[in-house]
């Protein structure tokens, strides 16, 4: 049975990948199982200066999900590179994914140039959709031509196969997809989180100090599921499918609607072992469903 | 930190919306009181973030104040059914700053993890006060447990049903000890801060996503930098806090 895909050009032993903000910088999930058996990791949204994000409460619970305005909290690049890069190279042997995010363009393509030199970084993964910050993030996913403004400005500076992770928070997410293929990304990843919101009925106030945050879980799959099948379609790069995934039959779906890998969030933080025992449940449901080779499978269910 | 399925063997009301319940699996991971543990429950997405009141031969027992629909499908459950546990959370208190007479001060549902702390600090050897804070009688509990280990105990209530009238820090103001260790609601925690006569411990409460470490939704900022409430906490020194 083959689980083996290959991203951007870079082979993953299987498509199973824990995604940021939900697995830190991996080691201490390394205390938990062998973090090698993951196809990689997207590591925690690393900007250029450190971050403490946002005040608390920074989490609400949903029906089947949550909401998080964490507001990427994160160490900055230098210390990423310096600290937390060699922890995980004392437990992690494959090509890690590197998440950035950014303010600026500048800072995008500053913070990415430094981590494309780090020989451990196998993909850049540009996050022009996060929902937690002001003036960053979601502000250049939104808009075909600043997200393809990144995409150049990343592109220009780096050496390694850069991702766009996209916000599904707009009415035309096919045409930023494009925006960003154009641009010379080597791929796609979605769908960030949904901008969401709770009212905590006692106090009546936001249950988050942040107001809204970003909103994941098994409850967006099926709009993740919609996207990715839409964006596989428009674009000739490989996408990484996300959103709500739980299980290996998740998985399929996902790749079934076009992912090329799948990336594992919020099921992270509710189950810690959750990719451990997807990576060791997919030949079981691979089996189930009449599939020897996971790349047979990808974009499936397109032309039906 | 370990992940298992546990079997309940109790859960009973002990005070006006408190339950008391007893759980029965591995509990290797618990190794310091003041840790805590996220249980699953059926039908909620996140887990429930409980502190551990006492462990010992693969028995646990929490206890837990229902304030939400995730609680309240807590105090429903029936002995012999079983919750998805992860147990071993958080860093718990450190004994070791004790010196000899240490006060344990527990306001409302922050009273259990001081029943571990107890027995710990006493089988070491130390003499050791209690100050448990309730709002009213009908909220009371743990007396006769904290005595029974062989602590000193004073209660206050703010309606003055029972002990002193007041808060803990009124009893607090006439007592003398050589290090403090608390868990309890905020406000408690501000007015400890402002009378304490020696360093202590708090134990902090924070809305958290995993309660492991990995989603950095219960951070705080302290004087040694950026704290996670779940796994750098929950408990805090009082040196490092930022009020």
């Amino acid at each position: 049975m083959v689980t083996k895909v290959d991203l951007c050009g870079i082979e993953l032993e299987n498509p199973v990948i824990p995604a940021s903000g939900t697995f830190g910088f991996g080691y201490e999930f390394a205390e938990l199982y062998d973090i090698n058996l993951l196809g990689t990791f997207s590591f925690k949204g690393t900007t250029k200066e450190p971050r403490f994000g946002n005040p608390t409460p920074r989490i609400a619970e949903c029906t089947a999900g949550m909401i998080n305005a964490v507001g990427l909290q994160n160490p900055g690049v230098e210390k990423v590179i310096s600290e937390e890069l060699p922890k995980l190279k004392k437990c992690f042997n494959k090509p890690v994914m590197a998440n950035v995010s950014g303010f600026s363009v500048d800072e995008y393509a500053y913070t990415c140039e430094k981590l494309d030199k780090e020989e451990q970084v196998g993909w850049l993964e540009v996050n022009v959709s996060c929902p937690n910050v002001h003036g960053g993030g979601m502000s250049f996913g939104t808009d075909p031509s600043a997200a393809a403004e990144v995409t150049r400005a990343v592109k220009a500076v780096t050496t390694k196969p850069i991702i766009l992770k996209l916000s599904p928070n707009v009415t035309n997410i096919v045409e930023i997809a494009k925006a960003c293929e154009d641009a010379g990304a080597n791929g796609i990843s979605l769908i960030n989180t949904m901008l969401g919101m709770r009212i905590d009925l006692r106090r009546r106030k936001p249950v988050i100090a942040n107001v809204m945050g970003g909103f994941s879980g098994p409850a967006i799959f099926p709009i993740a599921v919609r996207m990715v099948y839409q964006v596989a379609q428009a674009v000739n790069i490989p996408v990484i499918g996300m959103g709500g995934v739980s299980s290996a039959d998740d998985v399929i779906e996902m790749m079934l609607a076009g992912a090329t890998a799948v990336e594992i969030g919020a099921a992270n933080l509710v189950d810690p072992f959750v990719c451990k025992k997807i990576v060791e449940s997919l030949p079981e449901a691979m089996a189930k469903y009449g599939i020897n080779d996971l790349n047979e499978i990808i974009g499936g269910a397109h032309n039906g | 930190m370990n992940q298992g399925v546990m079997k309940i063997i109790g859960n009973k009301k002990i005070a006006d919306r408190t339950y008391c319940m007893t759980l029965e699996g591995d509990t290797s991971a618990i190794t310091k009181p003041g840790q805590f543990v996220n249980i699953q429950l059926e039908g909620f997405f996140l887990r429930r973030p409980i502190s551990v009141c006492d462990c010992e031969d693969g028995k646990l027992t929490i206890i837990y104040k229902v304030v939400g629909n995730g609680t309240q499908k807590m105090s429903e459950m029936a002995i012999g059914e079983k919750l998805d546990v992860l147990s071993g959370l958080g860093n718990g208190y450190d004994t070791a700053k004790s010196g000899d007479s240490p006060v344990l001060i527990g306001g409302g549902v922050g009273v259990p993890p001081m029943y571990m702390l107890c027995k710990k600090l006493i089988s070491e050897g130390k003499n050791v006060k209690v100050i448990l804070g309730f709002n009213c009688e009908s909220e009371i509990f743990g007396v006769d447990e904290f005595k029974s280990l062989g602590a000193e105990v004073f209660v206050a209530t703010v309606d003055g049903s029972v002990g002193t009238k007041g808060f803990v820090t009124d009893v607090l103001n006439d007592l003398d000890y050589t290090y403090f260790y608390t868990c309890g609601p905020m406000l408690m925690f501000t007015a400890i801060e402002r009378v304490a006569k020696t360093s202590g411990q708090y134990s902090f409460e924070e809305r958290m996503g995993c309660g492991f470490g990995a989603c950095m939704g219960c951070s705080c900022k302290t004087k040694y930098g950026n704290k996670r409430i779940c796994k750098d906490g929950p408990v805090l020194e009082r040196e490092e806090i930022i009020w």
